[in-house]
């Protein structure tokens, strides 16, 4: 009935097929934050089991509603936390939105992230777990670090960037 | 599982390419995973069916052993007291493969092939269709007919038989090395044997085939292939099997879809669009998550600027002009792809072209659906955005400004009942009172209901209710996060308050009231209090088919809470089952390390304890969710009968755009929960849908059960 053949594991080169599994858009990012504290290891394994999403270039003018219509769309939200300017305490342009299951931020990452919200592209990226503080823009001014040194004029995050406005 | 199925596809794959007098160790290998088929839930296994067929066209299997291993396949439709998707999956497992190996096969084995041919159009002759209407997108049959999925299958293999098999559009890379392939060894396929249906066994639904284009709707471009030609079976599957391989990855998933063969003599993007919308529209569900569909359309923009979208444009107009038959489920899913759509192309549409629906009466599904759509993408910017998007003439289908509506608001109203104590309420929340004190302050409203006061303050009192709930959601009206931030704040008062069914129901209708205008905020204030447990979702289904919503029972969002309502509850099942089950493991675990030891152990332990508990817990919950479904369907089945009933007295037609409604809503819970109500079928049968029921409503469920039948 022939020979036994070779009886081992595929002889292909592995991962012929691996582009099916690949999932990219829920991958980890090269960011890391780092304000946090522990080890990188630590923050590493807290980002693969996450179910909180930080969210990026939001308008100053877009509301926790609109966030939470599109965020929406990925599965039920468990909790919209606004990025507030550390002095103004107004929205500065970031959030986070925690989902009660991981899957449905995964979702999110292929699905939402790089699409539009109030007309503008915005970025999600993993983050590991809300803390008290972490609600505050981190730039000298109050908003967010990017927001400090940006030389363009963005009508929605307050026109020109800090360094510039202040020239 | 997809991984096994891929590694052993990879060993085949490198087989084929480096070594093939070692094949057949491999192929019995893969012929192991056809074995895993008895647990395949989807279509998906019908692809490794394809794969070996074309190994015969490889001249790597012998033709006749794969005609006998399709014998096998057919003859599953005689066996006896099985269920009728049993015998479909098998008979589509054949079928779908006949237009790579047809012809091979009939040149080998003509006789054999008639054969089973012929118990083929007998099965399909004599299986029951009840189930299709349930499943259908439109319910006309112009421009196109929704066929049964099995129907149309047998009309193109009908037609490719008609055609001796010529079959112009699979890629046959294997014609041009025939002459060395047709030297090769042939093996034949060990022999199959379908495993036996069990209980536990599990088939594919039913499905109707969607169709929207036709040659006609690209004039200028290539011909696209006929409804019953085998090419468009072919070119269907292909894609649906690049979305399916692809789903994940958006930007690859489009560039695969725009590169897929011959796409200078099919116009590929109707193709596409035609198939992505086949899935989102899929009924019961679409094969992955909406938004996927939505981002996937943006990437194939992006990716064919100058082409898709006009494509897609033209797509929407004749899903538009299609409303009036269009399967609310289905209506629902365009609204949301629709808006989120606009949202990323600055709302950018060609309004007037829908003039037409503004001399509608708004219920009808042209008009509702503009609304809802409005609605939607009022959600996703704000108030103002969409007032300047839409003609002035479209004012009348734009959403309200979501304001609050806080009764106690002004001093004219000050002749209303709790007016004063509203007040006081006020000033204290601003003033960070305690749950005591807001106790003591609503110590002194009178109740409405007085005779039914037994003296404990514990009783039902509505105006309370509606002071304390008015008050509170009119002082944290100013965005979601101070609307939860009070929930959780006066949790106790409101517990308190709503303790008996009765304020549950109350509490529901005064926030009502008060976000009547902002369909959003309830449904997620409705969310918050059933995860807080301020009300339970018994209460929810109550309130929706509640005499004070029928103004708004038929808008989109009253649904979206019922089913997300549902959703949370059989999320709670599962959870409490799955505690329940891990606390088992644990307890089996210990049990074997300390019967290791030889050591007694305790009988009623700590773990035996919290197995009991949970045991009760499931119990409740599983008693619980068998509750909220039938309180809905038997509000379903009183308000349909009372519909039913009215129109048969007054000599009208029954079918008006809320019986159209009303009657998909209840298809669309079987529908969108059918793996739960699976569970409760003869409760409902034996208590709900009995043969007095109005034969309208009864065919409903009688569709639902066809399903798995």
């Amino acid at each position: 009935l022939g020979q036994a053949g070779h009886g081992s594991a595929a002889m292909s080169s592995s991962g012929t097929l691996s582009i099916l599994r690949s999932d990219s858009y829920a991958e980890l990012s090269q960011y890391r934050d780092q304000h946090f504290r522990g080890t990188r290891y630590d923050q590493e394994r807290l980002l693969r089991k996450s179910c909180t999403l930080y969210v990026g270039n939001l308008s100053f003018y877009t509301t926790e509603e609109q966030i939470h219509e599109l965020f929406g769309k990925s599965g039920d939200i468990k909790k919209v936390i606004m990025g507030l300017d550390k002095v103004k305490k107004t929205a500065c342009g970031f959030c986070f939105v925690e989902y009660y299951a991981r899957g449905d931020a995964e979702n999110a990452m292929r699905y939402i992230n790089g699409t539009r919200l109030d007309d503008r592209i915005i970025r999600t990226d993993w983050d590991a777990g809300f803390k008290e503080g972490r609600q505050y823009g981190r730039g000298r001014s109050g908003g967010q670090v990017r927001d400090e040194y940006r030389q363009d004029y963005d009508a929605g995050r307050g026109g020109y960037g800090k360094t510039v406005q202040c020239q | 599982s997809n991984s096994s199925l891929e590694s052993n596809l990879e060993g085949l794959a490198g087989v084929l390419e480096a070594d093939l007098p070692n094949y057949k160790s491999k192929i019995l290998r893969i012929l192991c995973t056809v074995y895993v088929l008895r647990k395949s839930r989807n279509m998906g296994c019908a692809f490794l069916v394809r794969f070996l067929s074309d190994l015969v066209n490889c001249h790597v299997i012998a033709a006749p052993s794969m005609v006998a291993m399709f014998e096998n396949f057919v003859s599953v439709t005689q066996e006896e007291d099985v269920p009728q998707v049993r015998c479909d999956w098998y008979m589509f497992a054949f079928l779908s493969s006949l237009p790579w190996v047809g012809k091979e096969l009939y040149e080998k084995k003509d006789a054999e092939m008639d054969r089973l041919l012929s118990q083929t159009e007998s099965y399909l002759k004599r299986r029951q269709k009840i189930h299709v209407p349930m499943l259908q997108v439109w319910t006309a049959d112009k421009p196109h007919p929704q066929e049964e999925y099995l129907d149309c299958l047998w009309s193109q293999i009908q037609k490719l038989k008609k055609d001796r098999w010529q079959e112009r559009h699979i890629l046959r890379p294997y014609l041009a090395f025939d002459s060395v392939l047709c030297e090769a060894l042939q093996h034949n396929l060990p022999p199959f044997t379908p495993p036996p249906h069990t209980e536990d066994s599990v088939y594919p639904m039913p499905r109707v085939i969607f169709r929207m284009f036709d040659y006609t709707d690209d004039p200028e471009g290539p011909v696209m292939p006929g409804s019953h030609s085998v090419e468009r079976f072919v070119i269907e599957e292909n894609l649906h099997c690049i979305i399916k391989s692809h789903w994940k990855e958006r930007k690859t998933c489009a560039a695969q879809l725009l590169s897929y063969p011959g796409n200078n003599k099919i116009p590929l993007n109707y193709h596409i669009v035609e198939v992505i919308f086949a899935e989102l529209f899929q009924l019961p569900s679409p094969p992955h998550i909406e938004v996927m569909y939505t981002t996937l359309l943006i990437e194939l923009c992006k990716l064919q600027p100058g082409s898709l979208p006009q494509v897609l444009a033209q797509a929407t107009e004749m899903l538009y002009m299609r409303l009036d038959t269009m399967n609310t489920t289905c209506v629902d899913r365009f609204i949301n792809w629709f808006s989120h759509h606009l949202s990323n192309f600055q709302f950018r549409w060609s309004w007037e072209d829908w003039s037409d629906c503004l001399t509608q009466d708004l219920e009808k599904p042209k008009p509702k659906f503009v609304r809802e759509v409005l609605e939607k993408c009022m959600r996703l910017s704000y108030h103002q955005r969409i007032i300047d998007i839409v003609p002035a003439s479209f004012s009348v289908l734009s959403p309200a400004n979501p304001v609050c509506i806080y009764k106690y608001g002004d001093e004219s109203n000050r002749s209303l009942p709790g007016y004063t104590v509203a007040l006081c309420l006020t000033i204290a929340i601003k003033n960070k009172a305690s749950n005591d004190e807001i106790f003591s302050i609503l110590k002194d409203v009178p109740n409405p209901n007085q005779d039914d006061d037994d003296g404990e303050g514990f009783t039902f009192n509505p105006l309370k209710i509606e002071v304390f709930v008015q008050t509170l959601l009119h002082l944290a009206a100013k965005s979601f996060s101070h609307s939860f931030s009070a929930l959780a704040k006066f949790h106790e008062v409101f517990k308190t308050l709503a303790e008996s069914d009765e304020g549950k129901l109350h509490v529901l209708r005064v926030v009502y009231e008060v976000w009547k205008n902002h369909p959003q905020m309830i449904a997620v204030l409705v969310d918050k209090m059933i995860r807080t447990q301020i009300v339970d979702c018994a209460a929810v289904a109550n309130w929706i088919f509640s005499s004070e919503l029928a103004h708004d029972f038929t808008r989109f969002y009253i649904w979206e809470i019922l089913h997300s309502t549902i959703r949370k509850m059989n999320k709670h099942v599962l959870k409490i089952h799955k505690e329940l089950e891990e606390t088992k493991a644990r307890l089996a675990r210990q049990h074997k390390r300390v019967s290791n030891l030889f050591v007694i152990f305790k009988p009623n332990g700590p773990l035996e304890e919290q197995i009991e508990r949970l045991q009760e817990k499931v119990e409740s919950a599983q008693s619980e969710q068998k509750n909220l479904f039938l309180v809905i369907f038997q509000r379903f089945i009183m308000l349909l009968t009372e519909h039913l009933v009215r129109c048969e007295t007054g000599g009208i037609d029954v079918f008006t755009p809320w019986y159209k409604s009303c009657i998909e809503r209840l298809q669309q819970i079987f529908l969108q929960h059918h793996q739960i109500i699976q569970q409760y079928m003869v409760t409902l049968e034996n208590l709900l849908f009995t043969a007095e029921l109005d034969h309208h409503i009864l065919a409903v469920f009688q569709q639902f059960c066809a399903l798995q039948a």
